[in-house]
C-alpha cells in the first residue's frame, strides 16, 4: 500500500465516511433553519407594524452564521468522502462502484462526482457556496448606503434555505453517497477510462455551478412576488448574480463540448443529445434573462419578463438534473436509472417550479413597470425585447424535440427520435435573424433610436459584411455555413466599431478609454465570442474526413495535405496497453515541411475491460488536425489500421467562443475600475 | 379578484408546466411499471408477414454428443404451421436469455393443458454453437419444439433483431402480430400476449 493512501487510511479515524453521514444530515437540519427562521422573522417583522419598518426581529439574525455553518458542514462532508476516496476506501459503496487503486489521484477525487450521489451532493454543497457568497454580500448601511437591503439579503438566503433543504433530504433518502459495502470488495470496480480526461473532471463543476447559481435569480423573483415590488434597483441587485451564474454555464457547457470533440472520437462537438440539450435550454433562457435583467436596471421595463425568465432558468435547470437522473430519455449520458429518485426529483420539482409559477398567476399583476416615455422598437431594449423572444423561440423549439420522443411514446406508445436533421431545420432559421438583430442592438442607445443615424452607424459593419460575401461564400463549400458565417462576422464588426465608435469619442488615452463603463467592454467581448463561436461551427460543418485502411507507408491526401502513417507500435500506459500510430502530416508528399505528428491510439484497459479510442489532435488556428485509430488488422504478418482522419476548419474556435463569452460576463462583473494607472515617478 | 386577461396570460407557464409535469409523472410510474421504456424499439416487421431466411439446422445427435434432439425449421415451416409459434431468439450467452428459460418452459407446459389456448413455442440461438445451446437447454429447461442454430447472426439480421432476447408470435400464414426486445414476463404474457391468443383462437 503506498505511503499517501496509507496516509489517507489514518486521516478517516477523524475523517470517516460516518462522520460524512452526519454532516450530511447536520447540512440538512442547518439548511432547514436557514429557511425556516429567517422566514419566521421576516414574518414577525410584517405582521408586527407596531414597531415601524425597521423593525428587526433577533431571528433575522440567524440567517448568515446558519448559512455559513451549512456551507462549512457540507464541506466536512467532501473532506470526509475526499478521504475515503484517496485512501481507497472500497467498504463505501460509491468508491467501490467507481474507483480502484490503479488509478491516478486526482481522477479518485473527481470519480466522486461522475455519478449520481457524488454530483448531487456535489450540487447542494455549490448551493450552499453561493448561499455563503450572497451572505458575505455586506448589506446596506449608513456607510454603505448602495448596497442590497439587509431585509432583501435575509429573504433570499431564507428561499435559498429551502431548496438547498429540500435536495439535501433527497441526497440523505434515496443517494446517500456514504452508504456502506457489505462484504468489503478488495479492489473497485474503477472509473469508465473515457471519464478520465481532465476536460470532463472540471466539466460537472462549472456545470453545476452554472445551474445551481440560478437558484440565486430564482430567489430574487419570488423575493418581488412576494413583496410585490420589482425596479431598477432589485435588477441591480440581481444582475452580478446572473451574469456570474451564467458564464460559469456557458464555460461547463463549452467545457463539455470540446471533451465529446476531442476524447469521444467520433469527430463532433454537439450531438444533441437530450441532456446536451437540458444544459443548452436554460443556458439560452439564462441568456435572455442576462439581458432583460439590464434592461431592467436600466429603464425599469421588462420586470415579468426578468421575474419569468428567472423562475424558467431555474426550473429548466433542475428538469435537466431530473430528465438525467430518473431514466426518462434514452441517453447516452443519463445516470444509473431509478424511478424512485425521478419521484423525489419530480415532487420537488413540483414544490419549487409549481410554487414558483403559482406565486407568479397569483402575485405578478401588482408590479408594474414604471413608465418613463415609449417603449419604442427602434431601441436597445426593444432589440432585447425581440431577442428575447427568438431566444424563448429557439428554447422552445429545441425543448419541443427534446420531449417529442418521451411523449410520443407515452401518448401514442410510438418509439422514434428526434436528432440534427430537425435542429438544424429548426434552429438554423431562428438563429440568423437573432444574429442579425445583434448586430443592430449593440450599436442602438436606450429609449430611441432614429433609423437615419442607426443606417450611418450601421453602414461601415455592413460594408465590411457585405465585402467579405464573396470570400465567405468561396470558401465555405455550403451556402447555408457560409450565409451563418456572414452573420456571425455581422455581430463582430458591428460590436468592434461600435466601440471603437464610443472610444473615439472619447480624449485619446488608456485612461480615458478605462473611464467607459465596463458592461460596454463586456457586451463587446461576449458578442465577439458569440460571433467567434458561430463561426467555428460554420467551419465544423465544412469539415473534410477520410476512412481508410492502411498499412505503414500509405500517403493519404485530405484537405490538401499528405497524411502519412509512419509506423504502428504497441504502447504501455500506466493502467493500459496500446497500439500507436505515427501519422505524419506534410504540406505535400515527400516535403521536408512537415506540420504535425499525430499519434493516435487504441487503449485497451485491462481493469474494466475496456477498450477506448484515444484522439490525436492538433489544434491550429485555422483548423485541426484529427486523426482516430479504429482498428488495427493482423493479415499474414501485414499489419493494417483502418483510419479516420479529418480536417476540421475554425474547430478551436467554438470553445475559444464560449471562453471569450464567460470573459465579457466576468468583465462586466464589476463594473467601476477599482486600479489606477500609475505614472513613472521621474527619479 | 376578477379573473381579467392578464390574470389568465400569467396562469399559462403554470398550467404548461403542470402538463409537463404530469406527463413526466406518468412515465415515472411507467418506468416502475414497465410499460414506459425509453430504449424500446419498435420492431419494424410487426403487423408483416414473417421474412425470408435460409432453413436453420437444429440440435441432431451428429452436432451434439447429448441425446437432446429438436429439429430445425425452415421459411417454409414456420409460416405452414396451422397453430400460433412464440419464436424465442435467445442465447446460450445472454444471462437475461437463460433466466428467461424457465419461465418459457413453465409457458410452453401451461400450452399443452386442455382450455388453454393453442401456441407452440421455437426458439432460435442466435451467434450460438449447438453444444453450448443444449448445455444450457439441459440444466435450464428446454421449451422449445423447435430449434434453429442461427450460428452466424445473419437470419437475426433478416428479423431485425436487436438484442437478445426478442420474442415475436406469429399466427397461422406467417404473419408478425406481436413482439417484444425485452424478456417475456408474466405480467407481459397477462397483458399482451394472452388476449392476442385468445382473439386469434
Amino acid at each position: 500500500m503506498a505511503s499517501s493512501t496509507l496516509f489517507f487510511t489514518h486521516l478517516s479515524i477523524f475523517f470517516s465516511p460516518e462522520v460524512g453521514h452526519f454532516a450530511l444530515a447536520l447540512a440538512c437540519a442547518l439548511a432547514l433553519l436557514q429557511a425556516l427562521l429567517p422566514s419566521l422573522g421576516l414574518w414577525l417583522c410584517r405582521t408586527d407594524p407596531a414597531h415601524g419598518p425597521s423593525s428587526q426581529s433577533p431571528l433575522l439574525q440567524f440567517a448568515k452564521p446558519l448559512t455559513y455553518s451549512h456551507a462549512l458542514a457540507l464541506l466536512l462532508a467532501w473532506s470526509c468522502l475526499i478521504t475515503a476516496a484517496l485512501g481507497d476506501d472500497f467498504s463505501l459503496r460509491l468508491i467501490a462502484e467507481t474507483s480502484a487503486t490503479s488509478k491516478p489521484w486526482p481522477y479518485k477525487i473527481a470519480g466522486l462526482w461522475g455519478n449520481h450521489e457524488g454530483s448531487l451532493l456535489l450540487w447542494v454543497t455549490l448551493l450552499s457556496l453561493w448561499s455563503s457568497l450572497l451572505a458575505t454580500v455586506p448589506h446596506q448601511s449608513l456607510h454603505r448606503p448602495t448596497n442590497i437591503p439587509a431585509r432583501l439579503q435575509t429573504r433570499l438566503i431564507a428561499l435559498l434555505g429551502y431548496i438547498s433543504a429540500g435536495f439535501l433530504l433527497f441526497c440523505l433518502t434515496t443517494s446517500n453517497p456514504f452508504l456502506r459495502l457489505w462484504p468489503v470488495p478488495l479492489e473497485g470496480m474503477g472509473m469508465n477510462p473515457l471519464l478520465q480526461d481532465p476536460g470532463l473532471a472540471l466539466h460537472p463543476p462549472l456545470l453545476y455551478s452554472g445551474y445551481v447559481g440560478f437558484a440565486v435569480p430564482l430567489a430574487f423573483a419570488i423575493s418581488a412576488l412576494l413583496e410585490g415590488r420589482a425596479d431598477a434597483l432589485w435588477a441591480h441587485f440581481m444582475r452580478p448574480w446572473v451574469i456570474s451564474a451564467w458564464s460559469l454555464l456557458t464555460l461547463g457547457i463549452a467545457l463539455g463540448s470540446w471533451w465529446s470533440y476531442a476524447v469521444l472520437g467520433w469527430g463532433g462537438y454537439w450531438f444533441w443529445d437530450p441532456v446536451e440539450n437540458a444544459a443548452l435550454i436554460p443556458w439560452l433562457t439564462g441568456t435572455a434573462l442576462l439581458h432583460s435583467v439590464i434592461v431592467t436596471e436600466k429603464r425599469s421595463t421588462l420586470l415579468l419578463w426578468c421575474i419569468l425568465l428567472a423562475i424558467a432558468t431555474f426550473s429548466l435547470s433542475l428538469s435537466g438534473t431530473f430528465l438525467v437522473r430518473s431514466g426518462i430519455l434514452n441517453s447516452v449520458h443519463a445516470f444509473a436509472n431509478d424511478p424512485a429518485r425521478g419521484v423525489f426529483i419530480l415532487t420537488l420539482l413540483a414544490l419549487f417550479t409549481g410554487g414558483s409559477l403559482l406565486l407568479f398567476a397569483a402575485r405578478s399583476h401588482k408590479i408594474t413597470s414604471p413608465s418613463f416615455g415609449a417603449f419604442h422598437l427602434f431601441s436597445r431594449e426593444g432589440t432585447i425585447l425581440v431577442n428575447n423572444m427568438l431566444l424563448c423561440t429557439l428554447c422552445a423549439v429545441i425543448l419541443t424535440g427534446t420531449m417529442y420522443p418521451p411523449f410520443m411514446q407515452l401518448l401514442f406508445g410510438r418509439t422514434l427520435s428526434v436528432g440534427k436533421p430537425f435542429f438544424d431545420a429548426t434552429t438554423i432559421p431562428l438563429a440568423l435573424p437573432l444574429l442579425a438583430i445583434i448586430g443592430i442592438g449593440i450599436t442602438l442607445p436606450w429609449r430611441y433610436a432614429p433609423p437615419a443615424r442607426t443606417w450611418r452607424r450601421l453602414t461601415p459593419a455592413l460594408l465590411i459584411t457585405l465585402g467579405n460575401a464573396v470570400p465567405a461564400f468561396w470558401l465555405f463549400p455550403s451556402p447555408l455555413a457560409g450565409l451563418s458565417a456572414l452573420f456571425a462576422l455581422w455581430v463582430i464588426t458591428s460590436s468592434v466599431i461600435d466601440l471603437a465608435r464610443r472610444l473615439h469619442a472619447l480624449p485619446s488615452g488608456l485612461r480615458s478609454y478605462l473611464r467607459l463603463p465596463r458592461s460596454l467592454y463586456a457586451a463587446c467581448c461576449a458578442h465577439i465570442g458569440v460571433g467567434i463561436t458561430i463561426l467555428g461551427i460554420c467551419g465544423m460543418a465544412t469539415t473534410q474526413e477520410r476512412i481508410i485502411e492502411a498499412t505503414a507507408g500509405t500517403h493519404i491526401s485530405l484537405a490538401g495535405q499528405d497524411w502519412c502513417l509512419d509506423r504502428l507500435t504497441p504502447q504501455h500506459g500506466p493502467n493500459f496497453e496500446a497500439i500507436e500510430a505515427r501519422i505524419t502530416v506534410r504540406s505535400a508528399p515527400r516535403s521536408a515541411n512537415i506540420i504535425t505528428i499525430l499519434h493516435p491510439q487504441i487503449r485497451i484497459f485491462p481493469a474494466q475491460n475496456q477498450r477506448t479510442l484515444h484522439v490525436a489532435i492538433t489544434h491550429r488556428l485555422f483548423g485541426d488536425l484529427y486523426a482516430v485509430l479504429g482498428s488495427v488488422k493482423n493479415d499474414h504478418n501485414q499489419y493494417s489500421a483502418i483510419l479516420r482522419l479529418h480536417y476540421n476548419p475554425l474547430a478551436s474556435w467554438i470553445w475559444l467562443g464560449g471562453i471569450i463569452m464567460a470573459c465579457g460576463g466576468a468583465i462586466s462583473l464589476r463594473p467601476r475600475i477599482p486600479f489606477r494607472i500609475r505614472r513613472k515617478q521621474p527619479v | 379578484m376578477t379573473l381579467n386577461r392578464r390574470h389568465l396570460l400569467t396562469l399559462l407557464p403554470l398550467i404548461g408546466a403542470t402538463g409537463l409535469g404530469l406527463g413526466f409523472a406518468r412515465m415515472l410510474q411507467g418506468l416502475t411499471t414497465g410499460r414506459f421504456d425509453p430504449h424500446a424499439i419498435n420492431n419494424p416487421l410487426t403487423h408483416y408477414a414473417v421474412p425470408h431466411f435460409a432453413p436453420l439446422s437444429g440440435l441432431t445427435s451428429s452436432s451434439t454428443p447429448q441425446d437432446l434432439s429438436i429439429p430445425g425449421f425452415s421459411y417454409e415451416e414456420l409460416t405452414t404451421a396451422n397453430q400460433p409459434i412464440l419464436l424465442n431468439i435467445w442465447a446460450s450467452w445472454c444471462l437475461p436469455c437463460v433466466e428467461e428459460l424457465p419461465f418459457l418452459t413453465n409457458l410452453a407446459h401451461r400450452h399443452t393443458l386442455p382450455g388453454a389456448p393453442p401456441l407452440t413455442l421455437w426458439g432460435m440461438a442466435y451467434k450460438d454453437t449447438p453444444a453450448n445451446a443444449e448445455r444450457i437447454l439441459q440444466r435450464y429447461g428446454q421449451p422449445f419444439q423447435r430449434l434453429g442454430i442461427d450460428d452466424d447472426g445473419t437470419t437475426a439480421i433478416e428479423w431485425g433483431v436487436t438484442g437478445v432476447p426478442e420474442s415475436f408470435l406469429i399466427l397461422p400464414g406467417g404473419r408478425i402480430v406481436w413482439h417484444t426486445s425485452s424478456s417475456l414476463t408474466e405480467d407481459l404474457y397477462q397483458t399482451e400476449l394472452l388476449p392476442l391468443l385468445h382473439s386469434a383462437s
